[in-house]
């Protein structure tokens, strides 16, 4: 067994007594095998509602154009690529906690890899839905694609970064969809194998009849090591074209070379702070505090202040190399930015990106859970406003003093946010509804080695070195899953 | 003469699973098939199963997508309607790197997972042929053919000493067509 022999200064992944592996599928399966809770409902009713409200303003843009917007000949881009750019981010947490980790060998990757995945997914349809929204007329979406026409053919403009990124989100999307279904199957295998009567016969037509024969898993298993080792450039490229929409102009604000790296790790990290948003709450409701851990927790809260910090960086170095270009129109910029009208904005950037994830160098909040979702909303409001600065506060004073505006957006575009939040949420919902949250599959691989019953096996055993076992037992203290009494006598 | 199809140990941990294997092949008993709720790291050298090649296919695939998105490139670009922007070369290598990249991943993708669907007989609708229903739960099925492999009493006794938790002797191969 692979797992076998884990030192005992790691952590454990899996916490509670007497998990066994049967434990696992009944706990990860609860919520699909049983009648939704109140809170579901609730949950999906708002969601729901703003789901509508997203087909409202959208349908209201295609009826009237984007003429119901707030755009003018100055601001051209505002709220819609800001979302674009914010739901794409958002994303990129789930290949990186899918792909990147796996190559990395990072078990703790196997609890939460599931639903960072499908919160992917949704938030590029949610992407997607901007881009379409955008176009006016979504019927020409066809027109990015390169098809044979009656005008000559005339092709697409390849040079372009827009043509790129058509190229590079439906890449992204289709492999992440594939790359999430291969890994469902065992699972919608377990649930068809429990499941009776009808759900059995659609949950078999959804498993592509799974057996789970020795073949299946040595090809699975090649399968997602291939798969994870193709998406770590796919994800890194996805944003890297998107920063190209706006590095490639030639736009004061836009036209840096910082603008790759630093939007990679602006995904991260607002990617991050979704999983926390989503999985700090979906733990708690669906009881899956024994595999999704404080270690999980904690972990995550510290790729938040690294990826934080790179994104503060980069802040910083782009101020600076406004100044050091010795461009004046570069260096108003930024000038602009942090005191002109949309300071407000810089501002709100700064404090919620910077500054507040610092505080998670306090071991006290990092390992607080009402604080750490606190942040993760905040970081979430932060890398909506840091999309806006970077749009709309170069827009909107452009090269001609007497062409300055302000931009001010309608209803319809607030609408298409917030509804955009409902598909997302409406999504999510259904999905923890029918398909396993949780790798069942991947986390029972962690029981045997890497579970909190198996290293208190191995102290009780007794052959550990003292200072070892101190430093476990100090380690798990922090984890509200573990009930430390039964640690005072080993 | 007996109706049993199959013979199938079930063990309730991945090391017993091992031992049964183990023993097994020492008492030269042919396995069918092993099927588990997760991978079992370890098992395919055991049980003498190949590498999977279904990386070469992921690698064909690939120089496949990058060769197609870069050919269709120069074919739009340079040699079916080179346009002229602003006296810029139609043959901007650079620019033709993103995409060429993303349908290398892309023909990659759906190319290995279509590989391994095939091969491995995967497709919706499929009717799973399942021989326990919990070995994609909490049960380690080792399978094996009960025809020509007698006397069955002795298999039976060595899966038992191996540490199964139930020997079953099934007398239809698949339960799922139940």
């Amino acid at each position: 067994m692979a797992s076998h022999g884990e030192s005992i200064i790691r952590e454990p992944l899996i916490t509670g007594k007497d998990i066994t592996y049967a434990q696992i599928t009944n706990d990860v399966l609860r919520p699909i095998e049983n009648k939704p809770t109140k809170a579901w409902w609730i949950g999906f009713t708002v969601a729901s509602l703003g789901a509508l409200l997203w087909v409202v303003a959208v349908s209201y843009t295609f009826w009237f154009g984007i003429g119901a917007w707030g755009l003018n000949k100055t601001v051209g881009w505002a709220w819609d690529i800001t979302g674009f750019v914010w739901w794409v981010g958002i994303g990129h947490a789930g290949t990186l906690i899918s792909a990147v980790l796996l190559l990395f060998r990072q078990n703790w990757r196997n609890s939460i890899n599931r639903s960072a995945e499908a919160m992917t997914i949704f938030a590029v349809i949610c992407a997607a839905t901007y881009i379409v929204a955008h176009m006016g007329r979504p019927w020409m979406a066809v027109y990015s694609l390169p098809l044979p026409n009656q005008y000559g053919s005339l092709w697409v403009n390849f040079n372009s970064p827009l043509i790129w990124d058509v190229f590079a989100i439906s890449t992204y999307f289709s492999v992440s969809l594939v790359f999430w279904y291969t890994g469902l199957l065992p699972d919608i295998a377990s649930i068809r194998d429990r499941a009776v009567g009808l759900k059995r016969r659609i949950y078999s037509i959804f498993s592509f009849g799974w057996t789970g024969s020795l073949k299946t898993w040595q090809r699975f298993e090649t399968v997602s090591l291939i798969l994870a080792g193709i998406s770590t450039p796919l994800v890194l490229s996805v944003h890297t074209i998107v920063s190209m929409d706006f590095a490639t102009s030639l736009e004061p604000g836009w036209h840096t070379t910082i603008f790759p790296p630093y939007f990679v790790a602006g995904a991260i990290f607002s990617g991050f702070a979704m999983v926390q948003t989503l999985l700090l709450v979906a733990r708690k409701v669906l009881g899956l505090e024994n595999y999704i851990t404080m270690f999980h927790i904690e972990s995550m809260n510290k790729i938040i202040i690294l990826t934080g910090s790179i994104v503060g960086v980069a802040y910083i170095t782009e101020f600076f190399i406004a100044w050091y270009s010795g461009v004046e129109y570069e260096q108003y910029a930024f000038i602009n930015r942090a005191t002109g009208p949309y300071w407000w904005a810089y501002w709100s950037m700064m404090s919620c990106n910077v500054i507040s994830p610092q505080l998670f160098w306090f071991r006290k909040l990092r390992l607080s859970i009402p604080f750490s979702w606190f942040l993760s909303i905040v970081v979430n409001i932060g890398m909506w406003f840091e999309r806006f600065v970077i749009i709309v506060t170069s827009l909107h004073r452009d090269y001609i003093p007497s062409s300055w505006a302000m931009f001010y957006p309608t209803w319809v575009e607030v609408s298409i946010f917030i509804g955009s939040i409902g598909v997302f949420f409406t999504l999510f919902l259904l999905f923890i509804r029918v398909l396993p949250s949780v790798a069942m599959a991947e986390v029972k691989l962690l029981l045997k080695g890497s579970s909190e019953q198996a290293k208190k096996k191995v102290l009780a055993h007794g052959h550990v070195d003292p200072a070892q076992a101190e430093f476990y037992k100090e380690a798990i203290e922090k984890f509200d899953s573990i009930d430390m009494a039964d640690y005072a006598k080993l | 003469m007996s109706n049993t199809k199959f013979i199938l140990g079930l063990f309730d941990d991945p090391d017993n699973l091992l031992d049964g294997i183990h023993k097994l092949q020492q008492n030269s008993v042919p396995i069918y098939d092993v099927y588990t709720p997760m991978p079992i790291h370890g098992i395919e050298a055991k049980m003498g199963i190949k590498d999977s090649r279904l990386g070469y296919a992921a690698f064909c695939f690939g120089c496949t997508g990058g060769t197609v998105a870069f050919s269709m490139l120069y074919y739009m670009l340079v040699w079916d309607w080179p346009h002229n922007i602003g006296g810029k070369p139609n043959f901007a290598i650079p620019d033709f790197v993103p995409i060429t990249f993303e349908w290398t991943v892309l023909f990659t993708a759906f190319g290995m997972v279509l590989t391994f669907f095939y091969a491995t007989h995967l497709f919706p609708g499929r009717a799973p042929r399942v021989m326990d229903l919990r070995a994609t739960d909490d049960r380690f099925v080792i399978a094996i053919d009960a025809r020509g492999n007698v006397p069955h009493a002795d298999i039976t006794k060595i899966l038992n000493e191996a540490g199964a938790v139930e020997v079953k002797h099934n007398e239809r191969k698949y339960v799922s067509y139940e």
